[in-house]
């Protein structure tokens, strides 16, 4: 096993403090994985190229045809914040979800609220996944297609979601804030660092052989 | 926060140390791996340098793309032929066993793991594949993680997680004839909805959980993270032992079951054990369930009227209007009568032994509907193999059932087995999801096995108890 890169106090990975633009709303509670990335489009063996399959069965009918969908809209063309509703991203744990979220432009999701392996996978991307109550998420979707140029500025270590005169009193899950502000959301260095404590914890439980366990001089 | 329970107890043994995000870093005791959610994993190693930390503790299969039909190689599908290319190129350089077509283990991968032994009460268990749950009925604590959370594991042995909240689902009773598993926790999602696991470890406990066999365990275990928890499990008991006794990782090691017995004994939950929610259902009042929506929230009894959206909560109601659209059905109505395409019993959900058996038994002497095309997709080689020396293949085949090879198949529509335009199918699996089973128009309703085979037979949604009725007049 080579080294792990990364030494405890030094931050492995990007600080995500902030996030500036322009909005798109995707409405609608319990939008599944399905939905963001239809199963057909992961028969791939890299994320690259994922953005353009976003919510495809959403945006296309059976003959290619565009369908109404914000993600087909000129007007949002280039915004990096997506708008949605409740229990967004459950189903199945594909990161191919936020990959392809992610690949298409977006940068942080806003929300009533997530499904837990979605946040996390986002997480592992840097992407915030920040929540508000349901009238405050619904005015800013409302705003946002008013005003598709307007900037909405995420704080996420203040936890404010900025339009307009407005500031959204927003939530961004402590362990999530933590690991963007302080740039430590890349869990493979951060882990890599505990090695020997991490032999130490196979060691001692009764189902794990000893020749299961890499050599302490690896 | 929880005291004494299941959960807290595995976390405990398996925690390595705490993150600066205030993350637990757990040891991960068991890391399953398939061909869909791993390649770009492994590549994120290759780009590091890195190497598999822990193989032996690691296990391969590939269940996703995989044909159910022709498998010569190469796979007729470009797209699968490379994915399965890529797996064995990653899996064999990193010392990983691989359960492949041609080793006789194959299938989908929270089906051949308990059949293996490999699953165990008492470890910690994650696979790229939100399913895993399903490795809870045996005590362990599984859960679903995303390619970024692969390559962690794989480059570590550790996930980064934060501890949740313990719920315990009580189930009351005794569950009536014709009742299933699949009733039982489709019932519970409907309670409790798509996000009310959110935050939440589900432990299935009470007379209903304790009597069902490890197929009915795992049946519930898996639905876990429809009901938005990510891990769900049941204590481990005399039914968890002797499954385990069986299984290759002790039928010629008596020993070694001994050996970790006290172990699995220990980290059952304690009497006193403190939950941070609890909730009771009475079993013995479920009825055959099945699902009039596109969540697998969206259930009926199969004698219940489907809810108008506008007696529902608020937030509801959009979803459930849309759902009812999309599947023509009516509020007021009931789901019996509904007319269906296709019949699928697959699945991590419901493909195991005891599944076949069962709606083998309903459906011999009996004949698949004329409209209808009908499928079993074994969860295995070895409960296909299994199957076929009990002559169930047969009883299926000569019913008008196709038999095929093991694999996720129409479940998620990754292989041929699809949906076609607005077919409605009975399905065994765990996702009405729009486009789920491969048709952006399709419409899925999920149920248990023996009401897929009723469904078959009489080419619409059926009560499986009145079908039995008529059997035994």
């Amino acid at each position: 096993m080579s080294s792990p890169e990364f030494s405890a106090g030094e931050a492995p990975a990007e600080k995500v403090t902030e996030v500036t633009g322009t909005g798109i709303p995707v409405r609608g509670n319990d939008i599944d994985t399905d939905q963001i990335i239809p199963a057909r489009f992961m028969k791939v063996v890299t994320f690259d190229g994922l953005g353009q399959f976003s919510f495809f069965d959403q945006r296309f009918d059976d003959d290619d045809n565009e369908k109404d969908h914000p993600f087909n809209e000129e007007q949002y063309r280039g915004a990096n914040v997506l708008v949605v509703n409740a229990n967004f991203g459950c189903g199945s744990s594909r990161e191919h979800a936020p990959q392809a979220l992610m690949r298409w432009g977006i940068d942080a999701v806003v929300g009533e609220s997530f499904a837990e392996i979605f946040a996390g996978n986002c997480l592992a991307l840097g992407v915030p996944t920040v929540t508000a109550d349901q009238e405050s998420i619904e005015a800013l979707q409302d705003y946002v297609e008013a005003n598709p140029d307007a900037e909405i500025d995420i704080d996420v270590a203040a936890e404010t979601i900025t339009y307009d005169d407005t500031v959204i009193d927003a939530t961004v899950h402590d362990a999530q804030r933590k690991a963007l502000v302080e740039g430590v959301w890349d869990t493979t260095a951060l882990m890599g660092a505990n090695a020997g404590a991490v032999r130490e914890t196979a060691r001692s439980l009764p189902y794990v052989p000893e020749e299961d366990v890499p050599g302490d001089g690896a | 926060m929880s005291e004494g329970t299941l959960y807290d107890k595995v976390w405990d043994r398996h925690k390595v140390t705490e993150l600066p995000t205030g993350q637990d870093q757990l040891f991960v005791g068991l890391h399953l791996v398939h061909e869909v959610t791993s390649p770009q994993a492994f590549g994120m190693l290759k780009e590091r340098d890195q190497e598999v930390a822990f193989p032996e503790r690691t296990h391969a299969t590939v269940d996703h793309i995989v044909p159910t039909g022709n498998r010569d190689r190469p796979y007729r599908d470009e797209a699968a032929e490379e994915m399965m290319a890529e797996l064995e190129e990653n899996v064999r350089g990193s010392g990983i066993d691989f359960s492949d077509p041609d080793s006789g283990d194959q299938g989908i991968v929270h089906v051949i793991g308990p059949e293996q032994g490999l699953t165990q009460p008492g470890m910690t268990i994650v696979c790229g594949d939100s399913h895993t749950s399903t490795h809870g009925a045996f005590g362990a604590l599984a859960f679903g993680i995303g390619t970024s959370q692969i390559r962690d594991v794989l480059a570590t042995g550790c996930v980064a997680m934060e501890k949740q909240k313990v719920r315990r689902i009580e189930v009351t009773g005794e569950l009536g004839e014709g009742v299933t598993a699949k009733d039982v926790i489709l019932t519970i999602i409907g309670k409790l909805g798509t996000d009310g696991g959110v935050g939440y470890v589900y432990e299935y406990a009470g007379e209903a959980i304790e009597k069902l066999g490890m197929e009915g365990r795992m049946s519930i275990c898996n639905m876990s993270i429809e009901g938005g928890a990510r891990a769900g499990y049941v204590n481990p008991d005399e039914t968890t032992y002797e499954w385990l006794e069986g299984t290759d990782a002790f039928e010629n090691d008596p020993e070694k079951f001994e050996r970790l017995k006290p172990y699995w004994e220990s980290i059952r939950t304690d009497d006193d054990a403190e939950y941070d929610d609890v909730v009771t259902i009475d079993g013995s009042a479920i009825e055959p369930t099945v699902t009039w929506g596109t969540t697998p929230g969206q259930t009926a009894g199969i004698t219940e009227p489907i809810p108008d959206p506008e007696d529902l909560p608020e937030e509801d109601r959009d979803t459930a209007r849309r759902a009812q659209k999309h599947m023509r059905v009516e509020p007021g109505d009931t789901m019996e009568g509904y007319e269906i395409d296709v019949a699928f019993l697959g699945s991590c959900t419901n493909a195991r032994l005891k599944d076949l058996r069962e709606a083998a038994a309903f459906v011999e002497g009996r004949e698949v509907d004329d409209d209808v095309r009908a499928m079993v997709v074994p969860g295995s080689q070895r409960v296909r193999d299994a199957a076929e020396a009990e002559g169930l293949d047969e009883v299926f085949k000569d019913a008008g059932f196709d038999w095929r090879e093991p694999g996720c198949s129409m479940c998620l529509g990754m292989n041929d087995d699809q949906l076609q335009g607005d077919e409605a199918s009975a399905s065994s699996s765990n996702r009405n999801f729009v486009g789920r089973q491969g048709s952006k128009d399709g419409r899925t309703v999920l149920m248990s096995p023996i009401m897929v085979a009723a469904a078959a037979v009489t080419g619409e949604v059926t009560d499986v108890r009145e079908m039995e009725e008529v059997a035994t007049v």
